[in-house]
């Protein structure tokens, strides 16, 4: 029998009994959709992640302060106080892979200009986290040595902080803003970035000189973190240790002390988020995988009620001349009919998920061509697979016992 | 002496069921020759059930041999067997057997679906062509629960003649119908027979159906009995008119 006339023949099939083609199909849809959406929300968030690290920087380096005495109380990183300006200024004079480095002076506090105001962070910060941080300006200009050694009241603002303080098309260059009532002198603004992966509003900043964080805002000497740049990506493991060297000299711990503060690259980053988003891909995917399964069975239970209920005309086909191998056909395209209809249902139900999720929640998502070639596939094969023992015991039916079945 | 297209010789035909043998033909011989308009005669359970399926392919011998035009049937496997019936075999059964939801026509292509040197639009058109001839041509798109019993069954006899078989074999086709559609139905059997040449083996109950043959064999515990040629056929067309007759009369 001829392939078409084989299709027409289980399309027609599976038409006269829509309500339950459908709802066996159901299974393979909601997996195939499944599949699809799972993969592409885990894809777009590997990839957001993997974008807005490498925007700020491939070869950047964090020093945090960190408290790590064993059988001692452990202490939140940030109420650690170890970093400060000799141990950037060790760093500067002894390094040999870096390039760059900021120390980050960081308080909370309320922006106010006018009547409007705005809770926001101040980050006090040297001129060099511009590269480090790979930030650019949108309009004015940076604070330089000068402005640090001063401990001059300059800012530079994030556009976040613009929209809610600012009158709409008011220039803030030039202008003063306070912040937790110290007045600061706008001399920048930086260009918008938009969220991280994280949802952090990465426009929702005021920078200024660290020195002027220091002394005016929070009167100590400590810094919250140390950024810096490696010469490039391939140094970021050299550097990490050579600054790990250079602060345990700085702070002149001894060789049984631990350290008190930790050094994370971007590169160390990059990977830890995407052997965890990649193990929870494969989790989701294993998991819509599974609901495949089910959807397959389904198709296996119903192929059989199938076989069982066309007995006899599987008895009549045979008496005029079908072969075994006919019948087997028949009814193996009709499971994967199913299985693929189901499937092709699924990619656009999917897709769609996909969509209004990426919409309605602002996910980062990313559809794969290979995510819906490869569930497409499954599904074929999930067809054949499950179609495949219903349409064999159709196929090897005794013609005279299935003719004489009521 | 014309072709011999069936050679029976010593058939036999024994089921296994639980710890005993029924055995349901016990060395059945005989020839048909090709033009042959056959009936096959005997009380329920006298095997005729048994030695049809074995003439059409359905079911194999458990001893003796059968030679359907020319082939040991003996000697060939399933699929041989499904092609030997797609291409020498038109079958026709008591129940019809038309697969339902299926228009007329598409039913009487089925076997040709099975041909695989027969075009879709041959397939057609062989179709039509087979329903014309059993006087069908106004009812290609009905359905078999809009049809009758009578036109069922000749909706069945089309599907029989579309592959052009060397044989019609028929079980009890005439079993479900009324004296005058059986007068119908036998009448285009012998069109078949005379005109077409067609070799057909009839299987029935009924004597006055035997009357339309031109052969009797007769079974009784799988075996034959009688074989007797019959002199003067009855021309069916002649009874069916008499009966519309009689009834128009009656009305
Ligand atoms: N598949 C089978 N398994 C066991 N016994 C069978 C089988 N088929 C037929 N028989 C037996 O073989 C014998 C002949 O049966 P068969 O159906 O050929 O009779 P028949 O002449 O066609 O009868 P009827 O006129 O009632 O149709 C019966 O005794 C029947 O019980
Ligand atoms: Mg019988």
């Amino acid at each position: 029998m001829k392939i078409l006339s084989l299709i027409k023949l289980s399309l027609r099939a599976l038409l006269r009994n829509k309500l339950r083609a459908f709802l066996t199909m159901l299974g393979i849809i909601i997996g195939v959709a499944a599949v699809i959406t799972m993969m592409s929300i885990g894809k777009g968030s590997q990839q957001s992640i993997e974008n807005s690290l490498s925007n700020m920087g491939s070869n950047l380096i964090t020093i945090v302060p960190y408290n790590n005495v064993p059988g001692g109380v452990r202490v939140q990183g940030s109420s650690v106080q170890s970093l400060t300006i000799e141990d950037v200024s060790a760093l500067e004079r002894q390094s040999t892979h870096l390039s760059a480095i900021s120390p980050i002076a960081q308080s909370n506090g309320q922006v106010i200009k006018g009547s409007l105001n705005w809770p926001t962070s101040i980050q006090g910060v040297a001129p060099e986290v511009l590269e480090i941080k790979k930030l650019s300006l949108k309009d004015g200009i940076m604070f330089g040595e000068d402005e640090v050694r001063s401990s001059a009241k300059v800012c530079l603002l994030g556009q976040t902080v613009i929209d809610n303080v600012f009158e709409p098309g008011e220039n803030p260059i030039g202008q003063t803003i306070r912040f937790n009532k110290i007045p600061f002198l706008v001399v920048g603004v930086l260009s918008p970035k938009g969220q991280n992966t994280f949802g952090q509003d990465q426009d929702d900043i005021v920078i200024a000189p660290y020195t002027t964080v220091q002394n005016r805002i929070t009167a100590n000497r400590y810094f919250q973190s140390i950024v810096a740049s490696a010469n490039n990506e391939a140094e970021s493991n050299p550097a990490s240790d050579e600054i790990l060297e250079i602060l345990r000299q700085s702070h002149r711990l001894r060789r049984n002390q631990d350290n008190d503060f930790s050094v994370r690259t971007q590169a160390e980053l990059i990977n830890t988020l995407n052997s965890t988003s990649g193990m929870l891909t494969t989790l989701l995917t294993v998991i819509a995988g599974i609901s495949l399964l089910i959807g397959g069975i389904g198709i296996m239970n119903i192929m059989y009620v199938s076989v069982t209920e066309r007995t006899k005309e599987i008895g009549l086909r045979m008496s005029i001349g079908a072969r075994g191998i006919d019948i087997l056909m028949q009814f193996l395209i009709e499971a994967v009919m199913i299985s693929v209809v189901g499937g092709i249902i699924g990619v656009v139900v999917g897709v769609s998920a996909t969509m209004i999720v990426a919409h309605t929640l602002g996910w980062p998502t990313l559809i794969s061509q290979a995510s819906i070639l490869i569930s497409f596939f499954v599904c074929a094969l999930t067809g054949v697979f499950f179609g495949y023992y219903p349409a064999q015991k159709a196929a090897m039916l005794d013609p005279i016992e299935a003719l004489r079945y009521e | 002496m014309s072709k011999k297209i069936l050679e029976l010789k010593d058939l036999k035909r024994e089921f296994i069921v639980g710890s005993e043998t029924v055995r349901a033909l016990r060395g059945v011989s005989f020839d048909v020759e090709e033009g042959e308009f056959l009936t096959i005669m005997g009380s329920s359970g006298s095997g005729k059930t048994t030695l049809l399926n074995i003439l059409g392919c359905l079911d194999k011998p458990s001893g003796g041999n059968y030679i359907l035009d020319g082939t040991d049937v003996k000697n060939l496997d399933r699929d041989e067997l499904a092609r030997f019936r797609n291409h020498k075999i038109g079958f026709i059964f008591q129940s019809y057997n038309l697969l339902s939801r299926t228009s007329a026509l598409e039913n009487v292509e089925l076997p040709l679906l099975y041909n695989p040197a027969v075009s879709s639009s041959e397939r057609r058109e062989r179709a039509m062509h087979a329903l014309d001839s059993v006087k069908l041509a106004e009812r290609y798109d009905h359905m078999p629960n809009q049809l009758s019993g009578g036109q069922q069954q000749r909706v069945a006899i089309a599907r029989a003649l579309v592959n052009e078989p060397v044989m019609i074999l028929a079980d009890e086709a005439t079993g479900n119908l009324d004296t005058r559609t059986s007068y119908e139905i036998m009448s285009l059997m012998q069109d078949l027979n005379i005109k077409q040449k067609k070799t057909i083996v009839f299987v029935t109950h009924e004597p006055d159906i035997a009357t339309f043959s031109s052969r009797t064999v007769t079974l009784r515990d799988g075996m034959v009995i009688k074989d007797i040629k019959n002199e003067n056929v009855k021309n069916a067309a002649e009874a069916l008119a008499s009966v519309s007759k009689t009834e128009d009369d009656k009305s």
